[in-house]
């Protein structure tokens, strides 16, 4: 009788069948908390959603396990330990809340709070916060994806190489054959030898111990025939895993931030374009198999550079807009040929822009750009006065009024305007909400 | 009182445990407890686990395959965050009533906690469950784990073919009557010739794939025969036979006549009363079984520490724990929240062992019948054969006891702006005492007391139910409507609970 198991390496996440139907339940409410998390949170260096997760707390209501049990009032007796110095008939004070001391009357399930907190992982923060959003899909590329060639397990067969030998169903194979053809066992065999090498080894033998040699030489010849006509293992055992080649549909996406760094534009600003870019950048990850991220900023020349420069170094200049969609187009056309590549552009600026600028920067994106790309969005940071402008997208400057007309052309551009943290999000759902094809 | 004389080498000496330590540990733990306590156990299935595994096991009722429901995940999430904090430690063992009885142990324990757990678990609560009458009359430790296997199935595959809302919906509504849903008294009534039909037509009706829904009622059943009907058949007292009513177990009730569950659904009240009733006796015999598991593993790790099988540091680290466990706040200490069924248990138990080899004139007085008795093993065993909580406390609380734990009773009388000291601990209200302190643990009276009784599937179909209120102890309301609503998901029609004070009930 095995006495002992160990369990710890069975597969885990047995009750992950449990904790869907739990999210499912309490979607609205868990999704209200993580929309308002995602408003509030101050993105620090890398990611905003930690590794490990995330904890949230949602409204008890409608996780309610209701029974019948019985409520407070009532004649009762409770018997109690400690007594200090209580003689019959003394009184105490009921105490408040109820007279629950004896704590047998409390709701079954333990949780009459109104809160529920438990942690959300990664994964379930970031399908929650993305929930509902599409990736637009406005034009359709003739190949969006690429391909390549991969494998694929195409179950077992009686031919194949080595290194693809299926031990396990050989060996089960093999172990019928043995046992149906009665092939005799190494041990068998031993046990005959080690006879006869006793007998052998005897000085004198008697006539009968002769005969018994005699017999079991023969014997032991029938075993090593039968060992060898029987094989341990025989080709037919043999079990090879077998891969069928197959295409593989691989999707990869290249995210251009393009950011106006000029003395105008300051840390709040720059703090509002990076949440929309980590944004978009998390909402791509989970879209596509593989994102990379280039970072272009402009003041009056444009630069690539690292994530680290893009958004804490300093740089001062003047502001010419189209030298960093310049920038973005000789990347496109250096790195990312773009039937290989999912294209999307995110641009962040404060609006300003030099001269008549703006007008070449309507053409590249409409000309150069736009064809190429999956996506394009525009955030002009304003000021948090500027309510004015958030109320009404047909004042604004230059650039903005430049991009109407991109806008109103191109279907797969948009722009928006915030001011706050608290904007990011709806815009950015706004951006990428299915929208009823026209 | 013998003195100990180490006469062996220690079974292990570090922290660290491994399957071959376990093994001889608990070989030394068999031996004491089939040899000198002479308990009976099934035979062992002892798994190591780890603590996500563990709280796998919390949020399951502690079985070790359950069916999904989304409240399994919540129990689950609120214990991992309770832990992950450090709000909430988790328990060293968790102990499954099965043939082989199964214990989880975690792997977190050092040696010297895994010979406690098993001496604990595997062998204290492993002969209980063996040997007390409830879990043998009412529980089955050999199918329990082909039932839940079962559950987990079928309600799997009702997911699948029904979709998973259908399926909460009916499981929701189950759970919130599971209280409901034992025979606390008598065994399920055996099926009428009425109904032993209608399970035949019903499983006629489904292989021809004919609507089966309304064979179950009554009202079609009696459909040929509605003429020659006579009163008393058709009145309240001919329902009340036929459906074995007053019913105390709700579900039951439910699944075998409410008017408008498909065969399925009926299916799964079914599984959700069946598990009610195997976690039942659990439930009535809390002080009782760990009191048990307690007393088996303080005398097996005496022994042990006494043959010189576990070194002191073990046998220390081992005693710590187990002081812990039986710690009784008393009633003004922050850390109260109510008897500890392990302090009293096992405190019960240890004076059961005193009475028999010590007695005082008080005890002969008391306890005539085991005063003095010889095999206080045999006094035990026969303790946590026939026994459950309520009867224990009642059987074997004695004066001692009372005065050492200094119970006093209070009552609250919510007529009275403050609460009265009854009873205390002297001769005057010793019994008194033990029988307030039986009766908190009988779940026939703290649980509210509510059957069907009447439910007229000729007439408009109105499920009545009764809920018979002593001391003036009404049902909390707002959970009440609410359960009240699942419960008309269940009958289809209109549900209607009645409340009766005890003394006018019939």
């Amino acid at each position: 009788m095995h006495h002992f198991i160990d369990r710890r390496a069975n597969p885990k996440g047995k009750s992950l069948g449990n904790r869907q139907r739990f999210l499912r339940r309490a979607r609205e409410n868990i999704k209200e908390r993580v929309d308002r998390s995602i408003r509030e949170k101050s993105i620090g260096k890398g990611e905003s959603v930690p590794e490990n997760g995330e904890e949230i707390t949602i409204p008890a209501k409608g996780l309610k396990e209701p029974r019948l049990y019985h409520g407070p009032g009532g004649n009762r007796r409770y018997v109690l330990p400690g007594n200090k110095d209580f003689v019959v008939g003394d009184t105490v004070d009921r105490p408040r809340g109820g007279a629950g001391e004896g704590g047998r009357e409390a709701s079954e399930d333990g949780d009459g709070d109104d809160e529920f907190s438990f942690t959300l992982t990664r994964d379930e923060y970031l399908e929650i916060l993305f929930d509902g959003l599409e990736l637009p899909d406005l034009v359709e590329k003739a190949t969006v994806e690429t391909e390549t060639i991969g494998t694929r397990r195409a179950g077992l067969t009686t031919a194949g190489t080595p290194n693809n030998l299926n031990l396990v169903r050989t060996m089960r194979n093999s172990l019928g054959r043995r046992i149906a053809l009665q092939r005799p066992s190494t041990k068998s065999q031993r046990e005959l030898e080690d006879q006869i090498e006793e007998l052998e080894g005897l000085e004198a033998r008697s006539p009968s111990q002769d005969d018994l040699l005699v017999v079991l030489k023969t014997k032991l010849e029938g075993i090593i025939r039968k060992r060898r006509v029987v094989g341990y293992i025989d080709p037919l055992d043999l079990r090879f895993d077998t891969y069928v080649p197959e295409k593989i549909r691989n999707s990869r996406a290249v995210v251009f931030c393009l950011m106006d760094v000029s003395g105008s534009m300051q840390e709040r600003e720059k703090d509002l374009a990076k949440r929309f870019f980590l944004l978009l950048h998390l909402f791509l990850t989970r879209c596509y198999e593989h994102t990379e991220l280039v970072f272009v900023r402009h003041t009056h020349y444009a630069q690539e550079v690292d994530e680290e420069t893009f958004f804490y170094a300093r740089e001062t200049g003047g502001t010419i807009v189209s030298t960093a969609l310049e920038k973005m187009k000789e990347i496109i056309d250096d790195r990312y040929p773009s039937d290989e590549w999912n294209i999307y552009g995110a641009q962040a600026s404060d609006g300003e822009n030099f001269g008549n600028d703006s007008v070449r920067c309507r053409k590249l994106l409409t000309e150069e750009l736009l064809p190429v790309c999956q996506f394009y969005a525009y955030v002009e940071i304003v000021e948090e006065a500027a309510q004015m402008l958030l109320d009404n997208a047909e004042v604004g400057e230059d650039l903005w009024q430049n991009y109407r007309q991109v806008k109103a052309a191109a279907a797969h551009f948009e722009m928006q305007r915030v001011s706050q943290p608290s904007h990011i999000y709806p815009i950015f759902r706004e951006f990428f909400l299915p929208k009823v094809k026209g | 009182m013998q003195t100990a004389h180490p006469t062996a080498a220690p079974l292990f000496t570090g922290s660290e445990w491994t399957f071959e330590l376990l093994e001889k540990a608990r070989d030394a733990i068999e031996k004491i407890a089939l040899g000198d306590l002479g308990l009976d156990v099934y035979p062992n299935q002892i798994e190591i686990i780890s603590a996500e595994q563990m709280l796998d096991a919390y949020s399951c009722v502690g079985l070790p395959l359950m069916y999904q429901h989304w409240s399994f995940g919540k129990h689950f999430a609120r214990d991992e965050a309770l832990y992950r904090t450090g709000r909430q430690g988790l328990a060293y063992e968790i102990v499954i009533n099965s043939n082989p009885c199964i214990s989880y142990n975690m792997e977190e324990n050092t040696m010297a906690m895994q010979t406690l757990v098993m001496a604990h678990a595997a062998f204290g609560h492993n002969h209980f469950f063996k040997n007390n009458y409830l879990f043998q009359q009412w529980t089955d430790a050999e199918g329990i784990h082909d039932y839940l296997a079962f559950a987990k199935n079928y309600i799997a595959a009702c997911e699948e073919r029904y979709g998973v809302d259908a399926v909460e919906e009916i499981l929701d509504a189950a759970h919130a009557l599971q209280a409901q849903g034992v025979f606390r008294y008598g065994r399920p009534p055996k099926p009428t010739i009425e109904e032993r039909k209608a399970m035949q037509q019903l499983r006629e009706a489904y292989e021809t794939g004919q609507s089966a829904l309304d064979i179950w009622t009554d009202a079609t059943l009696g459909l040929s025969r509605d003429a020659e009907m006579t009163e008393a058949e058709t009145g309240h007292a001919g329902r009340r036979k036929k459906m074995n009513m007053p019913q105390e177990n709700i579900l039951y009730f439910l699944e075998k006549h409410s008017p408008v569950l498909e065969p399925w659904q009926r299916e799964i009240l079914r599984i959700v009363r069946m598990l009610a009733q195997y976690l039942y006796p659990q439930k009535q015999t809390k002080v009782m079984n760990e009191g048990c598991a307690t007393f088996v593993h303080y005398h097996i790790i005496n022994a042990l520490h006494d043959q010189g099988l576990i070194s002191q540091g073990a046998f220390m680290e081992m005693m710590h724990s187990h002081t812990n466990v039986v710690m009784q706040p008393e009633y003004d200490d922050p850390r109260y929240s109510g008897i500890n069924p392990y302090a009293l248990g096992f405190a019960m138990m240890q004076d059961i062992q005193r009475i028999c080899e010590n007695p005082t004139d008080e005890d002969r007085e008391w306890f005539p019948a085991i005063a003095g008795d010889p095999d206080w093993r045999g006094v035990l065993r026969n303790a946590w054969a026939n026994y459950r909580d309520e009867s224990f406390i009642q059987q074997f609380l004695s004066p001692h006891l009372i005065r050492k734990f200094k119970l006093f009773t209070l009552t609250d009388n919510e007529t009275h702006p403050q609460l009265v000291i009854s009873q205390i601990h002297n001769r005057a209200g010793y019994k008194a005492i033990r029988r307030d302190l039986a009766r908190q643990y009988d779940l026939a009276y703290i649980e509210p007391d509510i059957q069907v009784t009447d439910a007229d599937l000729k007439g408009d179909r109105t499920l009545k139910l009764t809920h018979t209120v002593r001391d003036n102890v009404y049902l909390a309301e707002d959970e009440r409507d609410e359960v009240l609503r699942h419960l008309r998901r269940l009958w289809g029609y209109d549900v209607k609970l009645a409340a009766v004070e005890a003394s006018l009930a019939g």
